[in-house]
């Protein structure tokens, strides 16, 4: 009974939104196509697995004109930046064999489609990797040279990069199988209240998105478009730091940066935006 | 010498004679100020590029100075009319004597 009443209430905060959404930007249906050619899909029939959403759409919905404006072109976008960072470390040997990632992977634009499906299963090591754990696999494993910091600037832009030559794909994350446990163990960490607020991911992304948040647009909590670039950090900040500030928003201690609790919420997350395009790097807020 | 220094422009390649065009200029490069200080506290050493200018069959479009509160990665867009054909020469001083160019050609159809 409870449950049914949930469902309605969640149903309501759809309808709602389309009316914020309107309210939010001049165009009603903003199109997000990046330097002229690579054309996004931001909005996407709810997957499945996501029974609260009748639709899912991309955090970009959610912004001003002036900071869409700014995804939509690759000289504007400073995300860009760091991948021409992250391309000359593609080809820099490191390691006792002078290996790079380049020996294996002969250029950047080979990985396409590579970040469609992170996190993934990963039968060597028997477990659920996520992109920034995959480049430390070759690193360690491959180049023989010390692994990178999961949250250091190398580490960003290496993941920024991998992301761009995906731009446009549709995110396509496997919940059953092998992942499945961790995939569950994510769902079940997305509706649990933490902190001294007493807040879960679902209070504000499902409950609330499209209200205002202090003075920002609440949005699904999708992350198709990280790393994002974002304004307020002037930077490129990992989906898992963007989760330390979510859950350390509900004065709660949060888990670390690369810990299996924040890969299983990356892979549940990751599959409620099934179908939504690859944007990293995105721009946000 | 400030590192992963590297300079982008846009400028349209074609235009009407007389149209003003739209320029995005761009360089990577990390503008320290001079005024923050290490963590044993000593000052870190202001490196910033110090005046950028572009241009035109060899006329002065736009001449910059700029200073330690322009924040990294600087960004100037600019309108410029373009009378003929020609190339913008960019140009963009750094505090450490590099000098970093950029020549880009315009036609005028």
């Amino acid at each position: 009974m409870r449950r049914q009443l949930l469902g309605a209430i969640a149903m309501a905060t759809v309808s709602g939104l389309s009316l914020a959404a309107a309210a939010l930007a001049a165009d009603e249906d903003p199109k997000l196509v990046v330097n002229g050619e690579i054309e996004m899909i931001t909005r996407a029939p709810a997957p499945e697995h996501v029974p609260n959403f009748s639709e899912v759409t991309s955090g970009w919905l959610y912004r001003t004109e002036e900071t869409q404006a700014l995804q939509m072109d690759d000289f504007e976008n400073p995300g860009m930046l760091n991948v021409e960072q992250a391309i000359a470390d593609f080809n820099a040997p490191a390691g006792p064999e002078g290996q790079s990632c380049s020996t294996c992977h002969e250029s950047p634009d080979v990985l396409r489609g590579v970040r469609a499906t992170y996190p993934k299963w990963d039968e060597e090591h028997k477990e659920v990797q996520t992109v920034e754990m995959q480049v430390n696999e070759c690193v360690t494993e491959r180049m023989k040279a010390e692994p990178w910091d999961y949250d250091g600037a190398r580490m960003v832009n290496m993941s920024a990069l991998i992301a761009s030559v995906s731009r446009g794909m549709p995110v396509n994350v496997a919940i059953d199988g092998p992942v499945a446990p961790t995939w569950e163990k994510g769902k079940e960490l997305y509706y649990t209240r933490f902190g001294q607020l007493e807040l879960s991911c679902a209070n504000c992304h499902e409950d609330h998105y499209g209200d205002m948040i202090r003075a920002d647009h609440l949005s699904q909590g999708q992350i198709n478009g990280f790393p994002a670039y974002r304004l307020q950090n002037a930077g490129l900040v990992s989906v898992h730091n963007r989760f330390k500030g979510c859950v350390r928003d509900t004065r709660a201690e949060t888990f670390a940066v690369g810990s299996p609790e924040f890969v299983a919420i990356e892979l549940y997350l990751a599959s409620r935006g099934n179908g939504l395009s690859v944007e990293g790097p995105s721009v946000r807020h | 010498m400030a590192e992963n220094v590297t300079p982008r422009v846009r400028v349209p390649k074609t235009a009407k004679a007389g149209e003003a065009v739209t320029i995005k200029s761009l360089i990577s490069h990390t503008m320290e100020s001079g005024q923050r200080r290490d963590k044993d506290g000593n000052l870190v050493p202001r490196s910033i590029i110090n005046r950028f200018t572009a241009d035109f069959n060899g006329t002065n479009v736009i001449d910059v100075t700029i200073e330690p509160a322009v924040s990294t990665n600087p960004y100037f867009e600019f309108q410029a009319t373009v009378p003929e054909s020609g190339a913008f020469a960019f140009t963009w001083y750094d505090d450490d004597g590099s000098v970093y160019k950029e020549n880009v050609e315009i036609t005028v159809a």
